[in-house]
Parts: structure tokens; C-alpha cells; sequence
């Protein structure tokens, strides 16, 4: 491996930034998961389990505005831009890959570098994690946070309700984006290779 | 024409007879007893001096006439309860001694009240806190004015109007300094302070009544009337934050919220008014989720088993 293939690809406020939401988002998973299925005998009291997701809720809000900053002021954003090219065969290409391709002797259809840090599917999954799930938990967790800001009713039900039942439907769908990301970073050049990387930034091509 | 001379007798009675159990209130400014006791102030002859006075009425002697008419009671005049000595003006004094009848006297033993079950209303109630340290000082109608009483809660399908409703009565007494002493003998605890520890305070007071956590909920009873002191009452979130929620044996288990529930999109009682994290949990979402999961880890198992084979 020579240092030629080696491409710095996560500098060290993406890096920072992206511990403080991995450790924010599990704590946040696991209290929310306590607070729903709430029993006597939970591992974690409902009291502790309150004030957990609240504080890192705030947390993790914040770290979105270093992300959302991070993203304006560096060159990061352009990973993100969805080209309307092909718009849905890119995805469905490298879909085909990881399920089929892969075994088969197919090399990645769209292989990182410098200019390509995430593979179209990657990019479609992060736009909608980052720009749309993420953003409606925060909200809606402001809106918990604050009850008296809801409107009070929808048709005939609390507005409460409703904005707790999209709150944990989004937190269930980040949740298994978290698994499904998790398990997507172990397909690299080892299991352990992609895990590395976003721990020391280097990336090897 | 005997039939209909008959006819038109028995709808003379029943015309009279409807017009008898709502008359009295109808008319307060010429009701015996409302023409003053609906005022701040009323007027009188005065026989000695020969001379017309007005004076400000007992406040705590002011009756809420629209209230008085929205009641259980409203088909009884006043004198049918209270003296009809009372109908002379000066009252006279020794009227005061005169003992008024208990909830008991009448629905006690009364097999078309049954279903209220005032005898184990009243059983419960000499275990509460109230009647262990007030005795018989603590009557019923210090929570619930014979005057103005409604049944809100078995009818109505809005709990927050409930919910109103019955903390009214606690804190009729339990915030305010006069009536609480009365009974007590001692100034009244701040409710805000001592219930400092209750996270999103106010959002509790709206939407639960102080009678969740301060009753031992019982299976027989709709209302609970074992009100416990702080030392007994539930501190513990999860009584009620949670699938099995004690609100489901107390503030829900009103027919009429049950049945609401039942219309409801996502049938769970809850939902209408209130959220309540725990506690509302829609089976439907459970189910699909619980679906989705297990998809997620099977796809990701499947994968990671090609992966290995196909090393």
C-alpha cells in the first residue's frame, strides 16, 4: 500500500462531528426505545431515561448546526448534490452491485476518490437521513420539549400525539438506517477498514 | 271524546309536571330565596324603621344560578332540602342548627341509584386521608356542592373538560387559603412548590387529575374517594408511563372514553387529548416496525452469509 492510494477523506470536524452524532444518536435510541416499552423492572429509569434523551437530543441538534455550517463553509456540501442524471438508475446500479455484482466478480460501479465520496445509493441514504429525517426528529423534539408550542388538535386528535407518533416513527427509521449503515461500512477492503477511516480520516483507494 | 278529554288531561299533568322539575331556577330575580342569593347585594323592608335597605350578601352565600340549573339537583327547589323557614326574611337564627341531609339520607340504599355505589364510595372515603383527619367535619359536599354538582365525567367525551372538572374540586379547598384553613386549621400548602419534582408540571395538572396519583384506584370504583396524602400518593413515572398505565384503570376507564377510543382511527384511548409516552403505544406501528426490524437483521444475516461463502 503505497501512500499514493491514500486519500484524506474525513477531516477532523467531520470527524468530531460525526462521534458526537454517533454517540448522541445511540443514546438517544436507547432512552427513546426505554422511555416507549417504560416498565418497572427497565434497565434504565424512566426518570434518567427522560433526562438523557433530552440533554442529548439538545446535543445532537447542536452538532447539526455544526454539521449544517460545517458543510457551507468547506467543500463537504458537494458530496451531497444528487445529480438528476440517471436519477434513479445510479442507485439501482450500485443496489444491483451489493446484492448480486458483488459475488460475482462485479467491480464497484462507482468507485470513491477524491471526487466521489459516497456511492449514489450512499449519497440518496445520507440526503435523506441528514436533510430530511434528522432535521423532522429535531423539530419534533423542540416541539416535545416545548408541549405548549403544538397545535392543540388535529381533526380529533392531540396534536401531541400526532407529533410523538412521527417523532418515534422517525427515530425507528434512523434507527434502522444506523443498523443498515453499520453493517454497509463493514463492505470494504476489510470489515474493520471503513471503521478505521473514520476514526483516522484516511481512506485507502 | 272521554278518551280524548283523558288525552288531553294527561298531557295537561306531564306539561305540568315538566314545567314543574325546571321552573325554579328559570326566574332567579323572582325565585324566594334567588332574588337575593343570586345577587352581591340584596334589598329588604325594614318593619321596624319603616324603611327599604340594601346590604352586600355573603359571598360564600352567593349561589351560581346557570350552574345551579346545569346540576344534578335542579329539579329540587330550595326548601325541599332547606327549611321552609327559610322563605321569612329575617332568617330566623336558629335555622343554623337545623342538620341537612347527607348524600346518604338519599342514595344510600336506593335501588335506582345502585349503580353509583354510594355505600362503597363511602367506605372508601372513611379510609381517606380527608375523613382520617377530619372526621365527619368532611362531608361530601366539600368536593362536590349539592347545588352545583354535574356528573362531567361519566358523560362527557373530552377529558380535558374532565379533567378540569375534578381538579376544580381540590383545589377549590387546596388553593384557597380560607376554605382550607376552615377545615384544616392550618394555611394551605403551595401546590406549584410542592410539586416542584413533577417534571412539565403544568402539562400534568391539564391533562391528568390530581386524583391518579392521589387515590388507590380500585376495580370496583369509577372514582376512587381513598385519596391519600403525598406520603401514599404515586411518585413513580412509570404507574403510568407505560403499556400497563394506571390511567387506563382510572381517568380511562370511562365507558364513554372507552367507546370513543373504539371509533377512533388508531384505537388507543389515549390519543384523543392526551399523549402519554409509555402508555400510547399503537398496535398497528408496533407491528410494523417490530416487521421491519426483522427484515433489516434477516437481509443483513443473508447478506453476511453470501459474503462469507463467496469469499
Amino acid at each position: 500500500m503505497t501512500s499514493t492510494n491514500k486519500i484524506y477523506f474525513y477531516p477532523l470536524w467531520l470527524r468530531i462531528w460525526h462521534a458526537i452524532n454517533a454517540i448522541g444518536i445511540i443514546l438517544l435510541i436507547i432512552t427513546g426505545i426505554s422511555m416507549r416499552t417504560a416498565e418497572e423492572s427497565s434497565f434504565i429509569s424512566f426518570n434518567v431515561a427522560v433526562n438523557v434523551h433530552n440533554v442529548s437530543g439538545v446535543l445532537v441538534s447542536i452538532n447539526y448546526l455544526v454539521f449544517l455550517i460545517g458543510n457551507i463553509i468547506t467543500r463537504n456540501s458537494v458530496y451531497y448534490i444528487v445529480k438528476p442524471k440517471n436519477f434513479i438508475k445510479r442507485p439501482l446500479k450500485q443496489a444491483y452491485y451489493y446484492i448480486w455484482g458483488m459475488f460475482n466478480g462485479m467491480k464497484a460501479p462507482y468507485p470513491l476518490s477524491e471526487k466521489r465520496k459516497f456511492n449514489p445509493l450512499q449519497k440518496y441514504f445520507y440526503v435523506f437521513i441528514m436533510y430530511v429525517a434528522v432535521l423532522l426528529v429535531i423539530i419534533t423534539g423542540f416541539a416535545l420539549l416545548f408541549p405548549e408550542l403544538i397545535i392543540e388538535k388535529v381533526y380529533n386528535l392531540s396534536g401531541v400525539f400526532i407529533t410523538a407518533v412521527l417523532h418515534s416513527a422517525l427515530g425507528f427509521f434512523i434507527s434502522i438506517f444506523l443498523i443498515i449503515h453499520l453493517y454497509v461500512a463493514s463492505i470494504g477492503k476489510t470489515p474493520l477498514h471503513n471503521f478505521k477511516s473514520i476514526i483516522n480520516g484516511w481512506h485507502h483507494v | 271524546m272521554r278518551n280524548c278529554q283523558f288525552i288531553i288531561q294527561l298531557l295537561f299533568l306531564i306539561g305540568i309536571n315538566t314545567v314543574a322539575r325546571a321552573q325554579y331556577y328559570n326566574d332567579a330575580q323572582n325565585h324566594a330565596c334567588l332574588k337575593c342569593h343570586s345577587n352581591q347585594s340584596y334589598k329588604f323592608h325594614n318593619s321596624l324603621l319603616e324603611t327599604e335597605e340594601k346590604k352586600l350578601m355573603n359571598p360564600y352565600y352567593i349561589i351560581d344560578t346557570t350552574a345551579l340549573k346545569l346540576g344534578v339537583h335542579n329539579q329540587f327547589d330550595c326548601t325541599d332540602c332547606h327549611s321552609y323557614d327559610y322563605t321569612t326574611y329575617p332568617h330566623n337564627a336558629e335555622l343554623k342548627l337545623e342538620p341537612l341531609g347527607t348524600c346518604l339520607d338519599c342514595h344510600g340504599g336506593d335501588e335506582s341509584f345502585a349503580r353509583y355505589q354510594f355505600e362503597v364510595i363511602d367506605e372508601e372515603f372513611r379510609k381517606s386521608v380527608h375523613y382520617q383527619l377530619y372526621e365527619d367535619n368532611f362531608t361530601c359536599a366539600k368536593c362536590h356542592s349539592q347545588h352545583t354538582y354535574a356528573s362531567t365525567t361519566r358523560i362527557s367525551d373530552d377529558v380535558l373538560k374532565i379533567v378540569e372538572y375534578s381538579n376544580n374540586m381540590c383545589l377549590s379547598c387546596h388553593n384557597d387559603m380560607k376554605r382550607y384553613e376552615m377545615v384544616s386549621g392550618h394555611e394551605n400548602p403551595k401546590i406549584v412548590q410542592i410539586h416542584e419534582w413533577l417534571p412539565n408540571q403544568e402539562l400534568h395538572f391539564e391533562h391528568v387529575r390530581c386524583i391518579e396519583c392521589h387515590t388507590q384506584v380500585t376495580d370496583s370504583l369509577l372514582v376512587s374517594h381513598n385519596i391519600v396524602g403525598k406520603e401514599q400518593a404515586v411518585r413513580n413515572c412509570v404507574e403510568c408511563h407505560t403499556a400497563n398505565s394506571r390511567l387506563k384503570a382510572s381517568l380511562y376507564k370511562y365507558q364513554n372514553l372507552q367507546q370513543r377510543s373504539e371509533n377512533g382511527m388508531l384505537s388507543t384511548v389515549i390519543s384523543n387529548d392526551s399523549y402519554v409516552i409509555g402508555a400510547n403505544q399503537v398496535p398497528l406501528l408496533n407491528w410494523l416496525s417490530k416487521l421491519i426490524f426483522i427484515l433489516t437483521l434477516a437481509g443483513i444475516i443473508i447478506h453476511t452469509v453470501f459474503r462469507i461463502l463467496k469469499k
